[in-house]
């Protein structure tokens, strides 16, 4: 009874048809070399995956998806994409043949691991039968809030929820001790013995920037020119001693 | 001259308020409805993050300090595991927040307002952190540029 409903519901097509989406994305992304179109598809994966949360009733993970992978990640992809080239260069085949043979064995395992998944919305999956209906229960009495969800995640799940906050805590920490605040991590440059080599190569967005790149791109090519002229030299030693060794 | 984003500027001009007010619902609403601390965070970081792209990084910068970001990062772990720390001096264990209040329901109320509070402030300023180091890293992209 319960099977047959659930086959002529019309949020299956829904399902199906957001999946397909997913995976013409998901080998767009693949095909494409433009780094640009490759973070917007991310984005757009991101969305889609939200929209079939949703058909889940899965709301608050559909919730999260939406703000963290469509919004802040894309971002933050961009702006990464920005310190690196456009496009990126090609892949020959036989550098492909051993991701390949990776992506269809753990596909292949992942299908085999279907035939042991409960269904979904199965009353006596572990999700429905183990400590899940204990926190529904109680969190009624207990805690008096209607969102199961926000009781779990903030009160019997506290710990957890802890970790995570010192996890991001911890990654903004390890952003601004690698990369600084303004930047600044940019403007510091590397002293090999002593020898003051190159100008800041990662400026910082403000107004004095395109004199600052114009004083990078002259005193790099003079640097350049400097290191082929002394490289020239040595050369000349190194035949001068060759010739005395003759 | 004319500026070639004035419909961008004033779309985003009206929209970074309703954004940050969407956030502050996602927060306080989040015992009725789906949301909570990590997604109220991200949507106001998000918010900034949008005035940062249209304004410029300098204006952003004015807009919401830097030294926010190592103000906000740190007080918003402090104020988790503070909670944590204060229902242990109360008698209870760590995190378990009934001792808060003489109704331990209400002890849970605001034990939980109080954890989403320092998820929403580490939350935002990590990612406005990470949007800043990366942002300033790089010239502004020339309009023909992309």
């Amino acid at each position: 009874m319960m099977l047959s409903s659930y086959a002529v519901a019309p949020t299956i097509i829904l399902d199906l048809a957001l999946m397909a989406i997913l995976i013409i994305v998901a080998f767009s992304i693949v095909r494409m070399r433009s780094l640009f179109a490759i973070v917007m598809l991310q984005g757009v994966y991101s969305l889609v995956s939200a929209a079939w949360f949703v058909s889940l009733d899965a709301v608050d993970v559909a919730f999260t998806e939406a703000a963290v992978g469509a919004g802040v990640s894309t971002v933050l992809m961009l702006a990464a994409m920005l310190l690196a080239n456009r496009k990126s260069d090609p892949v020959p085949i036989s550098k492909q043949i051993a991701p390949l043979l990776v992506v269809i064995v753990a596909g292949l395992a992942m299908f085999y691991a279907i035939g042991d998944m409960p269904a979904f919305g199965d009353v006596n999956s572990p999700a429905n039968t183990g400590v899940g209906m204990d926190y529904i229960e109680r969190t009624t009495k207990e805690i008096h809030i209607p969102n199961v969800v926000t009781a779990v995640l903030a009160s019997y799940r506290g710990y957890d929820t802890f970790g995570e906050a010192v996890v991001i805590f911890s990654a903004g920490l390890g952003v601004l001790l690698l990369l600084g605040l303004n930047g600044n991590a940019g403007r510091w440059t590397a002293s090999p013995s002593g020898q003051h080599t190159y100008p800041p190569m990662a400026p910082s967005a403000n107004s004095r920037l395109r004199s600052s790149r114009d004083n990078i791109k002259s005193v790099t090519s003079s640097a350049v020119k400097k290191t082929s002229v002394s490289t020239a030299r040595k050369s000349k030693k190194k035949r001068f001693k060759d010739k005395g060794d003759n | 001259m004319h500026d070639p984003h004035v419909i961008l500027k004033v779309i985003s001009k009206f929209l970074v308020p309703f954004i940050a007010l969407f956030a502050f619902y996602v927060q306080f609403h989040g015992d009725f409805g789906p949301g909570g601390g990590f997604q109220a965070g991200v949507i106001l970081a998000s918010a900034v993050i949008l005035y940062a792209l249209i304004f410029g990084l300098e204006a952003a910068k004015k807009a919401f300090p830097p030294s926010w970001v190592r103000i906000g990062m740190s007080s918003g772990v402090l104020l988790y595991g503070g909670t944590g720390v204060l229902t242990w001096i109360l008698g209870g264990d760590f995190l378990s927040y009934g001792v808060l209040a003489h109704d331990p329901a209400h002890g849970q109320h605001y034990g939980i307002i109080a954890v989403e509070l320092g998820v929403l402030c580490s939350v935002t300023t990590v990612m406005i952190a990470i949007f800043y180091a990366f942002g300033s890293r790089q010239p502004e992209v020339d309009e023909d540029n992309w």
